[in-house]
C-alpha cells in the first residue's frame, strides 16, 4: 500500500506543475486517511505543504431511499474555498462510480474548481456512471459478488486490501 | 448505532445512544449552513408539513428552513388560517394531508400525545414539534447539543432548570435527556409550578434559588407559561421576578463560567433581565443556530427509516464507491 501510495503522489506531482493549487479532499472515512498520507508523500517529496480536507457524501448519495437505516454521517471540512483550484478527490474503492458522483455534486457547493481530479486506492470496476479515475493505486478486477475491504492503519490499525467471496 | 425509528414523539422513549447518535449527526449538519450553497439534496421529493395548531415563531420557522436546507418542499399549516376553525378535527386535518402524500408530519398542537394520535393512524413520519405540557423533543436535543458543545461534555455536570416547570414541555423533554445522558438535574422555581412529584424523574426539587445557583454549570431558564395557567399560581409578575428571575446581583453569584440558556421566548425583566441574557455567558442565540442543525438531523435519520419502495432491497456497500 505505501508503494502504491507512494507512486500516486508522484504521478499528482508530475500532472499538476502549480501545486500551489491543489487541494487534496478525502471522502470519509477512509478517503480523508489516504489523502493525508498522499499529502505527506507530496511534502517529502517536493517540500510544499498541499492543504487537504474531508468530506462527507451521506448527505448527496442517490441510494437513501435504498437503505433500511440511515448512513451515519461524518464531518465535512474543506480548509479553503475551491474556486479556481485544482482538487484531488481521494477515495479507498472505485466501484460503482456513485460516491464519486455524489462528491461531485457536494463539491459544487463550497465554490467552483478550475479541475477536479480524482484519487483511488483500489479500482475494483462494474462503473455505473460514466466517471474515470486520474491516479490508481492497484486495478482489483473483480465480480459484483466480491467484496473488497480496505484498511487503514489510522482507522482500522493496520493496512491491509483482502478480497471476500460473499453470497449474491 | 443504527436509526430505526420512523417518529420523534418524545425523548422519554430514546436511549441515550440514540440521543448521542442525533447530536453526532447535528453536528454533521451544521457545517451545511457554513457553505457557500447552503443546501443538501438529501430529502429531495420529500414532502414536510408543519402542522402548527398553536403560536410558535421560533420553532416552525426552524424546521421550515431545516426542510428546505435538504431539499424537501413545505407546507405549512396554522390553525388561524386553516380549516380547524371550521370545526375538523385532528384526524381529518391530518388525512387530508396525507391524501397529498406528504411524507413528514410536524405536529405542534396543545393536547399532550396528539403526535402518538398521528402516528399510530398515519403513513406519514410524525415528529413532535411540542405537545401541550407533554414533550418537545427537539428543543431538548439542541439544549443537550449546545450543552455538549460548549462544555465539551453532558454527564456530570449539575444542570438547573429553572421557573415554570409545571407547565412546560421544554422542562420534561429536558429532564429525560439530561439525565439520560448522565447529567445531574436540579428543578426550581415558585412550589405551584415546581411539584415535589418531579423527583420520581430521578432529579432534585428545590426551592431555594441561592442554593441552586452556586452550584449550578447550566442554567435553563424557562418563561412563564400564563397561556396554560388557569388560576393564578403566584401573586404577580413583579413577585416572580423579584423572588426567582435571574437578575445581574444573582449571576454574580454564579459560576464565572456558567452556560446561561432559555428556549425562548424571553420575557426580559420577568425570568431574565436583559444584562443577563445579553451577557457574555447567555448561549440563546447560538441554541437557536443549533436547533436548525438538530432538526435537520432528526429529518435525515427519520427519512432514512422509513419505509418505502419494497423492491429496492438495498445493497448498500458501505466504505466502497
Amino acid at each position: 500500500m505505501r508503494r502504491a501510495i507512494s507512486r500516486m503522489a508522484h504521478e499528482i506531482v508530475e500532472q499538476n506543475e502549480n501545486l500551489g493549487d491543489l487541494v487534496l479532499t478525502g471522502l470519509q472515512t477512509r478517503g480523508v486517511f489516504l489523502a493525508r498520507r498522499l499529502a505527506g508523500q507530496i511534502h517529502e517529496s517536493t517540500g510544499r505543504e498541499i492543504p487537504t480536507g474531508a468530506l462527507d457524501v451521506s448527505m448527496h448519495r442517490d441510494d437513501l431511499h435504498l437503505r433500511k437505516v440511515p448512513p451515519a454521517v461524518k464531518s465535512t471540512d474543506l480548509p479553503v474555498g475551491l474556486d479556481d483550484k485544482t482538487v484531488v478527490v481521494v477515495d479507498d474503492v472505485f466501484f460503482t462510480g456513485r460516491t464519486v458522483r455524489a462528491a461531485m455534486d457536494a463539491l459544487s457547493d463550497f465554490g467552483r474548481p478550475r479541475r477536479l481530479q480524482l484519487a483511488v486506492l483500489i479500482d475494483r470496476g462494474h462503473r455505473e456512471l460514466p466517471i474515470r479515475p486520474d491516479y490508481v493505486g492497484k486495478n482489483v478486477p473483480t465480480s459484483r459478488q466480491e467484496h473488497i475491504r480496505v484498511q487503514i492503519k489510522e482507522e482500522d490499525g493496520v493496512d491491509e486490501v483482502t478480497l471476500d467471496k460473499r453470497e449474491a | 448505532m443504527n436509526w430505526t425509528r420512523r417518529h420523534l414523539l418524545g425523548i422519554e422513549e430514546l436511549s441515550a445512544e440514540e440521543i448521542t447518535l442525533v447530536l453526532d449527526t447535528a453536528a454533521s449538519f451544521k457545517e451545511v449552513s457554513t457553505r457557500a450553497i447552503k443546501k443538501v439534496p438529501a430529502l429531495r421529493g420529500r414532502t414536510v408539513v408543519n402542522l402548527f395548531l398553536e403560536p410558535s415563531t421560533r420553532t416552525r420557522i426552524s424546521f421550515e428552513l431545516a426542510a428546505k436546507r435538504l431539499s424537501a418542499d413545505t407546507l405549512n399549516i396554522t390553525a388561524q388560517a386553516s380549516s380547524i376553525t371550521k370545526g375538523e378535527t385532528l384526524k381529518d386535518t391530518a388525512r387530508n394531508i396525507e391524501a397529498m402524500n406528504a411524507d413528514f408530519v410536524v405536529l405542534r398542537h396543545s393536547a399532550a400525545g396528539s403526535p402518538r394520535f398521528l402516528a399510530d393512524r398515519l403513513n406519514a413520519g410524525i415528529i413532535n414539534a411540542g405537545d401541550g405540557a407533554h414533550e418537545h423533543p427537539t428543543q431538548a436535543l439542541l439544549d443537550v447539543f449546545t450543552i455538549r458543545e460548549k462544555l465539551g461534555r453532558v454527564a456530570g455536570l449539575n444542570v438547573l432548570i429553572l421557573g415554570d416547570i409545571l407547565f412546560s414541555r421544554v422542562a420534561r423533554s429536558n429532564i429525560w435527556a439530561l439525565t439520560k445522558l448522565g447529567a445531574t438535574v436540579t428543578l426550581c422555581g415558585p412550589t405551584t409550578l415546581v411539584p415535589d412529584g418531579f423527583r420520581k424523574m430521578g432529579v432534585k426539587v428545590t426551592h431555594h434559588l441561592d442554593d441552586a445557583l452556586r452550584d449550578a454549570d447550566v442554567i435553563n431558564l424557562l418563561r412563564i407559561q400564563h397561556e396554560r395557567q388557569r388560576r393564578s399560581l403566584f401573586p404577580s409578575i413583579g413577585e416572580y421576578a423579584s423572588l426567582f428571575g435571574l437578575n445581574e446581583e444573582r449571576f454574580r453569584r454564579t459560576r464565572p463560567d456558567v452556560l446561561i440558556m432559555h428556549p425562548g421566548p424571553i420575557n426580559r425583566g420577568v425570568e431574565i433581565s436583559s444584562e443577563v441574557a445579553d451577557s457574555a455567558r447567555s448561549v440563546i442565540l447560538e441554541q437557536v443556530t443549533n436547533g436548525l442543525a438538530v432538526r435537520m438531523a432528526v429529518l435525515f435519520l427519520l427519512n432514512g427509516a422509513q419505509p418505502r419502495n419494497p423492491s429496492g432491497e438495498g445493497t448498500p456497500t458501505g466504505g466502497e464507491s
